[in-house]
């Protein structure tokens, strides 16, 4: 069975992204600092929560250098994509720097709120193995007041109001989801199961 | 662009679903994760399951259930009930909930909130309001709703309480207008709107979903985010699928469900 190791950083929503992963035919682990990472299949990096509390907690794990120089595909969700830029308005933090670019606050604008929360479509859906079934206007569930901009990593974008963000990326294994695909039905579940290598066909 | 939601509300006793008059008569639903994956297939966008044992017997959600729950469902949900501190919100959302709601608690202790957002981030803090208008004109929030003989009113006013909790760190707020609740007359526009102007972040009605229409005039009308309802979801009066179906007839965004 595919072996996912799911960091913990803190965040709450860690159970959720777990029973996704076993939904989706893996078996997750919890790997709360370095020693424990191993040699997975897959990582997980979800996250919930704040960015600086978040780059702390994985510092002081030794997380973030070991997360730094692991081969296998790796997956940030939500603030856990967020991570994997450079830095953070939130909290102005450096972050993991596994992607170039830099995440900023989503300003809101007239009939757009932030926290930007709920179901919104995917836009330019590229072309790529892990996008295999996902399309132009399939929708997701988002939570999350911060964002990345849309840079050549992008692989799909969302607009909220008159701001435009990435949704999904992807640089060789770094791969990220601004998203929930452990709560986003259908969707969620194919993109899962197309990183994890567990989808049919 | 971003969909409307819509909510359905499920009261939990003891990991059933129940369904009550007035707080009163309780009739058994069926198994909570029965219902709640029937409701995910229908098309629900986002579930709420409110303890209601919780808080009259003091204490915190009963977290067995919201695993279970958490296990299967694969769309958002919230869990409210006598969530009165971060190690209790720390369980609910650790079982997999994805928001935890608090009402009462944070209207006797206004940090709560303040707690919960810096733990937890203020997307995972949903503000309940249980709101009715006074007799001097002015909407006022209640506590304690949750079984008869316990209901307070309060001194404070409905619009400063959402200035307050948005301030303190409230992600979301859902507004239940009591005085259009359980009556299927539709929402209360009019307060809703009020709430809209004062309100900044998502906004979720609460109270008064009789028809198709109802949901279609406070989207339209009073701007929410979201629309929840419970009995006319649980009595079948209302299905998921042909909501939505009308919603979208009017040029409202709605999530088509898979």
């Amino acid at each position: 069975m595919i072996d996912v190791a799911v960091i913990d950083a803190g965040g709450a929503n860690l159970a959720s992204v777990c029973h996704a992963v076993e939904r989706a035919g893996a078996l997750p682990r919890r790997v709360r600092d370095a020693a424990a990472l191993g040699a997975p299949d897959r990582i997980i990096l979800p996250g919930v929560g704040a960015a600086a509390p978040a780059m702390r907690c994985l510092r002081e794990r030794g997380l973030d250098i070991a997360l730094g120089g692991a081969t296998a595909p790796l997956l940030g969700i939500c603030l856990g994509m967020q991570l994997l830029f450079e830095h953070s308005e939130e909290g102005d933090v450096e972050c993991l720097g596994l992607l170039p670019g830099r995440v900023r606050r989503l300003r809101g604008t007239a009939g757009a709120r932030v926290p930007h929360m709920g179901w919104n479509s995917l836009e330019d859906v590229r072309e790529a193995p892990w996008l295999r079934g996902i399309d132009d206007g399939d929708q997701a569930y988002f939570v999350h007041g911060y964002a990345a901009a849309v840079t050549p990593d992008c692989m799909a974008a969302c607009g909220h109001g008159s701001e435009r963000f990435a949704a999904i990326v992807q640089r060789g294994t770094r791969h990220g989801a601004q998203f929930h695909p452990e709560r986003s039905a259908t969707t969620g579940a194919r993109l899962l199961a197309n990183f994890l290598g567990t989808g049919s066909g | 662009m971003l969909s409307r939601r819509i909510i359905a509300c499920l009261d939990v006793r003891e990991g059933r679903v129940v369904k009550g008059v007035r707080f009163r008569d309780h009739v058994d639903m069926g198994d909570c994760v029965e219902l709640a994956m029937r409701y995910r297939d229908a098309g629900a966008d986002e579930l709420v399951f409110y303890d209601i044992g919780a808080s009259p017997q003091q204490r915190c959600v009963d977290v067995r259930w919201v695993e279970r729950i958490g296990r299967v469902l694969d769309i958002p949900f919230c869990v409210a009930g006598g969530i009165r501190d971060v190690r209790q919100a720390r369980e609910v959302l650790l079982a997999g909930a994805d928001k935890i709601s608090v009402n009462t608690p944070a209207l006797e202790r206004p940090e709560l909130v303040d707690e919960l957002a810096e733990a937890f981030g203020v997307q995972c803090v949903v503000v309940g309001i249980d709101s009715l208008r006074d007799a001097d004109g002015q909407w006022r929030v209640r506590s304690n709703t949750g079984e008869p003989g316990t209901l307070r009113a309060l001194p404070r006013r409905t619009l400063d309480w959402v200035c307050e909790v948005q301030a303190r760190g409230a992600g979301e707020i859902v507004l239940n207008c009591m005085g259009s609740d359980g009556v299927r007359r539709g929402y209360d526009l009019e307060q809703l709107r009020a709430v809209r102007a004062a309100c900044r972040v998502p906004l979720v009605a609460s109270g008064g979903a009789g028809s198709a229409q109802d949901f279609v005039d406070v989207f339209v009308q009073a701007d929410v985010d979201a629309a929840l309802a419970a009995s006319v979801f649980h009595t079948g009066a209302i299905g998921i699928p042909v909501l939505k179906q009308a919603v979208a007839a009017c040029g409202i965004r709605v999530r088509h469900a898979a």
